[in-house]
């Protein structure tokens, strides 16, 4: 649903690291190297970050400056990491969080 | 334990630019900020900024913010990235958490420049992904370059509102509406212009009554209030978008203070909880000070002089500058931000309803509701005027401190005087050589270059234009009234882009003369 900005009228094309694979729940996914988890999730059209542990609601990316924790999900086995400002490592594993876990409720 | 001279919390405007006043006078400086990179919210900021050339007027935010970290290197300033202050303690102590570990630092003086948090608002469906902050927009589609959404709904139209849908535009979103529930837009009204003209529709008096999808939003229903901000049932609107921006103010991020011991009082003119402090950012806690938004919601132009006045009242507290030096320079800041703070948006002014400018005019009644000022209205205005060839147009029918038309017309056309805030005029017997610096320098896009009767049926109207692509000569299209619908035939007759207009494109038009004074935009078809 979302994409990149190609080219802006004021910032023009933006520099970006290079173009590594991670995975996100087992499928690969593209993203630039250094930018947010976030970014890269958000450009490949992914919106659900985790699902809250009593009611199962759905939780994305909020703030992106790392405040409000709600795009926090499992990366590479640790829960509660906020995606908006770590960056991006090839071959990262990142997995949508259900409650505090990667199993999602009807496993856990 | 380390020691410095003065410890800096937040390495945003405020928190450099007290770092680099400091540094400069011979204290040894460290600025701790919790983020990736420095600059807090400036390298989000594209538009150009406000003001006079003291306060960097019409240079854009990312800019400004470049040559603060410039200016901060080369005062010797240390500038410590992902290091979260936890902690503010007797004595100046302060504990900074990076990584894993939590280290100690003495300061002899502190300076807390922590800035601010944006508000949120609460309704059916606010927690579903597609929710955002405004900030969390800016970020994306500036920093990291993504966009945020296609087809966005913006609550809040003050100038963060504002301005960050006309950003959302620049970067290929769709803004389907913005929305506020107070009664008038609430930021200036050149932005609102600005975003009105591309087409979006303002709706006043209205506010979310819900959030609409299972995953992720869908569509979301508006819905108009009574002076209670109760919904009237009957005025629903729905729309299908994909993001909600909210944009409903800023709070202090105060904490560190307050937990520290600071004398703090809760001040709705300030934004929230503050700490009790003089002009200068003295605090209740002797060598503890505070700059920009931390001590009361501004914008970055006076927190970055309110940053310096930290610095320099730093400097003289630990013995580095004598009393006499400081009273010079806080002589001149204190003009500099006092002229920040004049015209219908002062802190003063905040929440009262302004009728007239102070030159006496009416304020156009329609720009608050509506986002724009009518045909009817924008005659009242001394930069509207007529005359035979190109002249100035100047749009501009509030009281905001800013003044750069009147240094960008090397031929004297426009004047604003000594006033920062007064409107600007069209000198009489002046003449205009349509060199377009007016209409780029204008910081409100609020500058026109038109010329009213071409001897053809046809008059030309040279505008602002920041968005791709760029029309080319001879792009057939509309012009658009400045309500944003499409009203007359028009062409592109020239396209300028110089390096001084920074960006800023300067698109003529030619529209049939009589749409002279009603097409302030362009769109191909």
């Amino acid at each position: 649903m979302s994409e990149r900005i190609k080219e802006h009228p004021i910032l023009g094309v933006q520099e970006k690291g290079e173009l590594v694979k991670f995975t996100f729940d087992g499928k690969e996914v593209e993203g630039y190297e250094g930018e947010p988890i976030a970014a890269a999730l958000k450009a490949a059209g992914l919106m659900v970050h985790r699902y809250t542990k009593k009611e199962h609601k759905p939780r994305g990316i909020f703030c992106a400056i790392g405040r409000c924790t709600d795009c926090v999900m499992v990366v590479d086995g640790v829960p509660n990491v906020r995606t908006c400002i770590t960056p991006l490592v090839a071959g990262m594993d990142v997995r949508t969080q259900y409650g505090v876990s990667d199993k999602p409720f009807d496993e856990q | 334990m380390k020691r410095y001279d003065l410890i800096i919390v937040g390495a945003g405007p405020s928190g450099l630019s007290a770092a680099i006043e400091a540094a400069k006078r011979g204290l040894k400086v460290v600025v701790f900020d919790e983020n990736e990179k420095p600059g807090g919210q400036l390298f989000k900021q594209i538009h150009k900024f406000f003001g006079s050339k003291e306060h960097r007027a019409k240079v854009r935010g990312f800019v400004i913010g470049q040559q603060l970290l410039d200016e901060a290197d080369e005062a010797g300033v240390e500038v410590v990235l992902n290091a979260t202050v936890i902690g503010l303690y007797q004595d100046k102590e302060v504990v900074v958490k990076r990584g894993d570990e939590v280290e100690h630092f003495k300061g002899n003086a502190v300076v807390i420049a922590t800035g601010a948090a944006e508000n949120m608002v609460t309704f059916p469906g606010w927690t579903l992904p597609g929710v955002i902050g405004a900030g969390a927009a800016q970020t994306m589609m500036n920093l990291h370059g993504v966009l945020p959404g296609k087809k966005v709904l913006m609550l809040g139209s003050g100038n963060v509102g504002l301005v960050v849908s006309f950003q959302l535009e620049q970067c290929g979103c769709e803004v389907v509406a913005l929305v506020d529930a107070a009664p008038r837009v609430g930021g200036y009204g050149v932005h609102a212009a600005k975003v009105a003209r591309t087409g979006v529709p303002f709706y006043l008096s209205h506010t979310i009554v819900e959030a609409e999808g299972e995953d992720c939003v869908t569509g979301v229903t508006i819905a108009e209030v009574d002076s209670k901000f109760q919904f009237i049932p009957g005025t629903e609107k729905h729309f299908d978008v994909d993001t909600i921006c909210l944009a409903v103010g800023l709070s202090p991020m105060s904490q560190l203070l307050k937990m520290a011991g600071c004398d703090m009082e809760d001040n709705p003119k300030r934004g929230g909880q503050v700490p009790i402090c003089d002009e200068y950012g003295r605090t209740s806690l002797p060598g503890v000070f505070v700059a920009g938004d931390v001590s009361g919601i501004e914008e970055a132009s006076s927190a970055m002089i309110e940053g310096r006045m930290a610095g320099i009242v730093a400097a003289e507290y630990l013995g580095y500058i004598e009393k006499e030096e400081l009273d010079t320079e806080l002589e001149s800041l204190d003009k500099a931000l006092d002229g920040l703070r004049q015209g219908m948006f002062a802190p003063k002014n905040r929440g009262k309803a302004i009728e007239k400018t102070e030159e006496g005019i009416d304020i156009s009644q329609n720009l608050l509701l509506h986002g724009f000022v009518a045909d009817d209205e924008i005659e009242r205005y001394p930069g509207v005027t007529h005359k035979v060839g190109v002249h100035p147009v100047m749009e501009c029918t509030q009281n905001i401190p800013c003044n750069p038309c009147q240094d960008a017309c090397k031929k004297g056309c426009i004047s604003i005087g000594s006033n920062i805030t007064s409107l600007p005029i069209v000198v009489d017997g002046s003449e205009c050589i349509n060199c377009g610096m007016c209409v780029a320098s204008c910081s409100g896009q609020a500058i026109f270059l038109v010329d009213e009767d071409c001897g053809d049926g046809t008059a030309t109207v040279t505008l602002p234009y920041e968005f791709l692509p760029l029309p080319e000569a001879g792009t057939k299209g509309k012009g658009l009234g400045r309500d944003g619908k499409a009203i007359c035939d028009a062409e592109v007759v020239s396209v300028k882009s110089v390096k001084a207009f920074d960006k800023t494109n300067l698109l003529t038009i030619r529209v049939p003369k009589e749409y002279a004074m009603k097409a302030r935009f362009f769109k191909a078809v």
